[in-house]
C-alpha cells in the first residue's frame, strides 16, 4: 500500500474569517468566502487557481455545493468529510492525496460558524440517542467530564490542575490581538465559576463564539513559487474509536495515541522535535490527554505536566499558542483554526506570541466526544 | 409490506417494559454487545443472542450536571457485571456523592406519557 508522501504538500495560505460576534445577518458561506479570499491572498493566488474546494460545518448539510455557487467556481474535485472539529485535518490528507494523484493542484478548505450570533441550539442538531438522550447528559460537556472523573480517580488528576490548562490558555490569548478574551484569569477564577458537568466549570470549556476561515493548500513544487513559505505537511495520523461516550473503549487513552504515532512515523520526528502545540482544547481534560497521547509526557503524568505555567508563554513546552478553543475563539469545529495557528508559527507571524525558532508545530484535531483524532505535523523548508 | 424483524431497540424496550435490563451476546466472540444492534462489531457476523442482565454492576465514570434551572443531576457510566457498558443515572443518593465503584443495582424508571422506560441504577448497599 501506497500512502501519503512526507513534504509533498504545503500549506501555502492560511486566513480566519471575521470572529467572536459577526455582524448580523452574516452567513456561514459568507465567513468561508471572507477566509477564501483572505487565505488567497495571503498566498497570492486567485479564485480562477482553485481547482478543489472543502468545507465541513454544523450548520448545512451541502455546504460544499453553496459554497462552490456562491464563489462561481466548479471544482474538479470536492471533500466533505464531517467528523467534528478534526474535519479540517482530514481535509488536509485528502487534499494532499488529490494532489498527489494528479486530481486536483490548488485546494481550498474553508469553514464558517455563527453560532454566537444564532444560538447553540440553532447551530446545531439535536441528535436523539435512545441509550443516552434519556439521561439528560449536557452535551457535548458531560461526555468530556465523565473522561475528566476517570482521569481523575486513576491518576490523582486534580481540579485545580484542570484549571491551569485554562489559566496558561488565557495568558497565550492576552498575547493574540484576535483573541475573545482580553482579561487575566486564575486558578481559583476558573475553580468558582459556575459548574457546567462536573468537574468542568465554564472556565474549563471552550468559548461559544462565531468564526471560521480558510486554508489553501498545494503541491510542494508550486509551494515554493508562492508569496510566503510553504508549511510542509510532513506527517498526518487519524484514529475513530467511538461515536458516543458509553463506547469508548478507555476514557483516559484516546485516538490521539494511534493518530500520533501514525503522524510521527510518516514525519519521520519524535515529540522533542516539535517546537509548537495546538491541542483541539474543548474542554481542559483535552489538553491533558492529548499532552499523554501525543508523548509529551507520560499517560497518567499529564495533569502534573501543566502546572505551574509549564504550557504557557514563559513554559517550557508552547502549548495553545493562539489562547485556543478556551480563550482565543471556538466556533464549534475548531481544528482549521489550529492548522492556522501552526502555520504562522512557521512562518514566524505570531508576534508576542511567537515561539522561538520555530520550525515544526504539530496540529491536533478531536471530533465528537473524544470519537475523532486526527494529527498534522508541518514543518519549514529546513525540515524537509 | 410490513417488517418481518422486531429492531434490537425495540426488543430492547419491550424487556424494560416487562422490567428487565437486555444486552447481546456474540456467541462467535464469546463477549456481550450494547448497545443492541443487528451486526456484531467484534466479528461483523449477525448472530447475536439476547440475554436478561442481573442487573448489578460497578460506577465507571460520574458527573453531576447543573442545569440552568432546576436541581442538579448524576449522570453515569455503569459497569454491568455481564461485561457491558452502559449510560445512566444513580438515584436514591445526593448525585455527588455517586463515586467510581460504587456497587450498584438496576431498576426500571417509567417517565410517563410517552416516553418509554429506561434503566436507572440505586446503590446495593446504603451509602
Amino acid at each position: 500500500m501506497g500512502g501519503l508522501n512526507r513534504g509533498s504538500a504545503a500549506i501555502v495560505g492560511v486566513a480566519e474569517s471575521d470572529l467572536g460576534q459577526v455582524a448580523d445577518g452574516l452567513s456561514i458561506i459568507d465567513l468561508m468566502a471572507q477566509g477564501t479570499k483572505r487565505a488567497l491572498d495571503d498566498c497570492g493566488l486567485s479564485l480562477k487557481d482553485v481547482d478543489a474546494l472543502f468545507s465541513a460545518t454544523a450548520q448545512s448539510r451541502l455546504s460544499v455545493l453553496a459554497l462552490a455557487e456562491y464563489l462561481g467556481i466548479n471544482p474538479a474535485f470536492l471533500g466533505s468529510t464531517i467528523v467534528g472539529g478534526s474535519s479540517f485535518e482530514y481535509h488536509v490528507a485528502h487534499a494532499m492525496g488529490a494532489i498527489a494523484l494528479g486530481l486536483c493542484n490548488v485546494a481550498v478548505i474553508a469553514y464558517g460558524s455563527t453560532q454566537r450570533s444564532i444560538g447553540r441550539k440553532q447551530a446545531s442538531v439535536r441528535e436523539i440517542n435512545p441509550y443516552e438522550t434519556p439521561f439528560k447528559p449536557f452535551m457535548p460537556t458531560s461526555a468530556y467530564a465523565l473522561a475528566a472523573s476517570r482521569h481523575m480517580h486513576e491518576f490523582g488528576t486534580t481540579r485545580e490542575q484542570l484549571a491551569a490548562v485554562a489559566v496558561a490558555a488565557r495568558e497565550w490569548a492576552l498575547l493574540n490581538p484576535a483573541a475573545w478574551e482580553k482579561e487575566p484569569l486564575t486558578i481559583e477564577g476558573v475553580l468558582s465559576s459556575r459548574m457546567v458537568s462536573h468537574p468542568l466549570t465554564v472556565r474549563d470549556c471552550c468559548l461559544v463564539t462565531d468564526g471560521g476561515g480558510a486554508i489553501v493548500v498545494t503541491s510542494a513544487e508550486r509551494a515554493r513559487s508562492l508569496k510566503k513559505p510553504p508549511a510542509y505537511v510532513l506527517g498526518f495520523g487519524q484514529s475513530v474509536t467511538h461515536a458516543s461516550i458509553s463506547n469508548m473503549p478507555d476514557l483516559t487513552v484516546t485516538g490521539a495515541l494511534a493518530a500520533g504515532e501514525a503522524a510521527y512515523k510518516m514525519a519521520k520526528l519524535s515529540p522533542p522535535d516539535v517546537d509548537a502545540v495546538e491541542l483541539y482544547d474543548a474542554f481542559t481534560i483535552n489538553t491533558i490527554l492529548f499532552l499523554e497521547d501525543l508523548g509529551f509526557c507520560k499517560k497518567g503524568e499529564g495533569g502534573a505536566f501543566v502546572e505551574g505555567g509549564r504550557i504557557g508563554p514563559s513554559g517550557r513546552l508552547a502549548v495553545n499558542t493562539n489562547g485556543g478553543g478556551l480563550s482565543y475563539c471556538h466556533p464549534g469545529m475548531y481544528g482549521l483554526l489550529l492548522l492556522i495557528e501552526a502555520v504562522r508559527q512557521l512562518r514566524g507571524e505570531c508576534g508576542a506570541r511567537q515561539v522561538k525558532d520555530c520550525e515544526v508545530a504539530l496540529a491536533h484535531g478531536n471530533g465528537g466526544v473524544l470519537s475523532s483524532q486526527a494529527t498534522i505535523i508541518l514543518g519549514t523548508e529546513a525540515t524537509l | 409490506m410490513p417488517a418481518d424483524i422486531q429492531s434490537p431497540l425495540g426488543v430492547y424496550l419491550d424487556h424494560l417494559e416487562r422490567g428487565e435490563l437486555v444486552y447481546q451476546f456474540s456467541p462467535e466472540a464469546g463477549r456481550p454487545v450494547f448497545f443492541p444492534r443487528v451486526l456484531c462489531p467484534f466479528t461483523g457476523g449477525d448472530r447475536l443472542e439476547w440475554r436478561v442482565s442481573a442487573g448489578i454492576g460497578t460506577v465507571h465514570a460520574t458527573t453531576v450536571v447543573h442545569p440552568a434551572e432546576g436541581a442538579p443531576y448524576n449522570v453515569a457510566l455503569i459497569d454491568c457485571d455481564e461485561g457491558f457498558r452502559m449510560m445512566s443515572r444513580v438515584e436514591e443518593v445526593a448525585p455527588d456523592k455517586v463515586r467510581i465503584g460504587l456497587r450498584v443495582r438496576f431498576r426500571v424508571h417509567r417517565p410517563g406519557g410517552d416516553e418509554p422506560p429506561y434503566p436507572v441504577f440505586i446503590p446495593v448497599e446504603a451509602v
